[in-house]
């Protein structure tokens, strides 16, 4: 069926900003992915997939100019000893970054990887392909095609320390596409750690495989600045007896679309997707998640937080899709917002699809302001005002920062909330 | 200490005066009681000094230590040592009880200019508090007051109390819902912080809290008035003959 008018020469547009990578392993890949973005079209505001967030800003042909937010402050991850992969507006940065050489594990850059055959030739647009059925993502597509770097993870082992993708925004009118294969092998256990704005305007997909028992941990803490866009997917697979945890903080950022796509397709896997955010202002947040589970006694959990002021804008839609014969599957599911004021708004589109009989899943969404009789009994006390309701805000957010396994990390996200939240009521 | 003068308040969602004209002054190192039927006023009166909103003083004043309080917002009055143990404890998911209180502490601290404490020194004082009040230090890590029994509760309002060293009291009947063993417990750890510096105030439906906490004076309330004052002796005769022979005979 041909596109309609408007959304093929919106998606020519963008198309002729970019050029496709041409030899290698990917070669036939970024083909298959430039044909399918082709078809689809970039996705558009009537398209039911975006009803909640306008994508215009990021499928047009530029990226918008997105001001370089100077701040002194440590990293998140400062404290933590970790192998750093730097890369400033979607370029890698030798110099930063760390050797990447590590028991466990072995690291590359999809920009150095140029021979006919590779580990990742299986995966890399594999999964982000299978992710295109039930809905498509075609920014995922596009990224497949023209993705100019990133990195290919195969852990074997159990690396000694997290792996830390770190993003630095230096040019205001950057335009980066990144794209991470990560194979997991059985056995194996890792955690990636991602931070930064990483350009004025990205593009990221993460394709995961998570082999039987492997284990994947995943935290990450998007930019502050605030005119960055961002666009990101995460697509996983997950084995028997696997686990997959994502955790994602994001403060600020005036667009911001986060999708999960994980398919739970050996018996006993866990997925657990979660996420913080705290928005103010101009300020557009979207967490898409789609949950697949395909096999026996799995668990998936999807756990939301949005704390919203002055006119920001949340959104959640989740999905957990139950096939048939996925029996035991037990899904759980809650987005909540927190609203500080009456013009910041949460738009939440909960589904279940279940065509298994014994499954046991729940979801819940809420929206509510600050609880005044918690207010009260906290200042009765003499905590100000302003401290209370960061007190109030922060247990709100608890929730969602209590699925971080780690707790040196989940230690460092609170201190970066509340250090947000102390700024604002300052 | 507190004092009270011709206050008149009324709900300010309604039309409805609530106290007509409470006189009332508590001196330091005092236990005052307050009693009444239900209706009286006698929480809406705790309520306003402490500063919860919905209230409009509509004339008179209240001062403690000779400061006006009701200008104030509810942490100024804290700092300036007022304290409310609530009737019906607030639960708070996600903020732990602990942090709470040291929170409170150093927050009142800071706002009288004083040092604030280390939280060395804060986790001794609290741990030898807690122990007195019979609370363990699951309930100090636990949430404030979620999933606490109605006893526990109320432990855990006088230990707020013993933590911060207010010096104005108003317990607001803490007594309810308290079986006879909860309500010693409760009534030794006041009896502990009764000094010649702090004054109380303890709002009651019934006389057997003042077995415990026996007081100096006993105030009567009706329709928004104190209509009687008198010894531990008045409460005794609450006790027997209920509130209506008071009321009526004042009338």
């Amino acid at each position: 069926m041909a596109l309609p008018q408007a959304k093929q020469t919106e998606t020519e547009a963008r198309l002729a900003m970019l050029d496709l990578p041409a030899g290698g392993w990917t070669e036939a890949a970024r083909r298959d992915a430039l044909a399918r973005v082709q078809a689809m079209g970039l996705p558009g505001r009537r398209d039911e997939y975006w009803k909640f967030t306008n994508p215009a800003t990021l499928t047009q042909a530029e990226a918008p100019r997105a001001a370089v937010f100077d701040t002194q402050e440590t990293q998140i991850f400062e404290a933590i000893d970790r192998l750093k992969i730097v890369f400033v507006d979607g370029v890698f940065d030798a110099e930063a970054s760390d050797d990447l050489s590590l028991e466990g594990i072995s690291i590359e850059r999809l920009a150095e990887s140029k021979a006919d055959i590779h580990w990742a030739k299986d995966l890399y647009g594999t999964l982000e392909t299978n992710g295109q059925t039930p809905v498509q993502r075609p920014l995922a597509a596009l990224n497949t095609a023209f993705a100019t770097d990133g990195i290919l993870l195969h852990v074997t082992g159990t690396p000694s320390k997290p792996i830390n993708l770190m993003y630095y925004h230096e040019d205001e009118s950057s335009d980066a596409i990144l794209h991470h294969v990560i194979k997991v092998d059985p056995g194996a256990e890792v955690t990636i750690l991602e931070n930064g704005p990483a350009a004025a305007r990205f593009n990221e997909v993460m394709e995961v495989d998570v082999a039987d028992t492997a284990r994947f941990h995943h935290v990450r803490a998007q930019g502050r600045d605030h005119e960055r866009r961002a666009a990101t997917h995460i697509f996983a697979r997950l084995g028997t007896e696997s686990a997959f945890k994502s955790f994602t903080l994001t403060a600020n950022g005036v667009m911001t679309r986060n999708e999960c796509i994980i398919e739970l397709t050996g018996d006993d896997a866990i997925a657990h997707v979660a996420g913080a955010c705290v928005g103010d202002g101009d300020f557009h947040h979207d967490d898409t998640v789609f949950i697949t589970h395909d096999a026996v006694n799995c668990e998936s959990r999807q756990v939301f937080k949005k704390v919203l002021r002055n006119g920001a804008t949340g959104v959640f839609q989740g999905k957990i899709l139950v096939k048939a014969g996925a029996q035991k599957t037990d899904g759980y599911q809650i987005s909540q917002s927190l609203l500080l004021d009456g013009d910041s708004q949460f738009l939440a589109k909960p589904e279940l699809e279940i065509y298994a009989d014994d499954v046991a899943c729940s979801h819940g969404s809420t929206s509510g302001a600050i609880d005044e009789e918690a207010l009260f009994y906290l200042r009765s006390r003499g905590v100000p005002h302003s401290d209370a309701t960061n007190l109030l805000t922060l247990a709100f957010l608890a929730e969602a920062v209590e699925e971080i396994e780690d707790e040196t990390l989940s230690a460092q996200v609170v201190e970066k909330i509340s250090a947000w939240l102390l700024r604002r009521s300052a | 200490m507190l004092e009270i003068k011709n206050l008149h308040v009324k709900l300010e969602e309604e039309d409805k005066q609530i106290l007509k004209g409470v006189d009332l002054t508590v001196e330091a190192g005092k236990v005052h009681a307050i009693m009444g039927p239900n209706g009286s006023g006698k929480s809406t009166l705790s309520y306003v000094l402490s500063g919860r909103e919905g209230y409009e003083v509509t004339d008179g004043e209240a001062t403690l230590l000779g400061e006006d309080i009701l200008d104030m917002d509810p942490e100024e009055r804290a700092a300036a040592g007022l304290f409310l143990a609530f009737q019906y404890p607030v639960e708070i998911p996600g903020v732990g009880n602990m942090t709470f209180l040291r929170t409170a502490v150093n927050a009142q601290r800071k706002a009288r200019g004083e040092e604030e404490m280390s939280s060395t020194e804060f986790l001794k004082v609290i741990r030898e508090r807690a122990k007195e009040l019979k609370i363990d230090a699951d309930m100090l890590k636990r949430p404030v007051n979620v999933g606490f029994s109605g006893g526990e509760k109320k432990r855990n309002e006088i230990l707020q109390m013993a933590m911060l060293e207010p010096k104005m009291c108003i317990l607001d009947e803490t007594d309810s819902g308290l079986d006879v063993d909860a309500m010693k417990l409760v009534a030794d750890g006041v009896n502990a912080l009764r000094s010649e510096g702090r004054g109380f105030l303890v709002i009651t439906h019934y006389q057997r809290l003042l077995d415990h906490i026996v007081p100096d004076v006993v105030h009567i309330m009706s329709d928004g008035r104190i209509v009687k004052t008198g010894g531990p002796e008045l409460a005794l005769e609450v006790e027997k003959n209920g509130y209506t022979d008071i009321v009526e005979e004042v009338a």
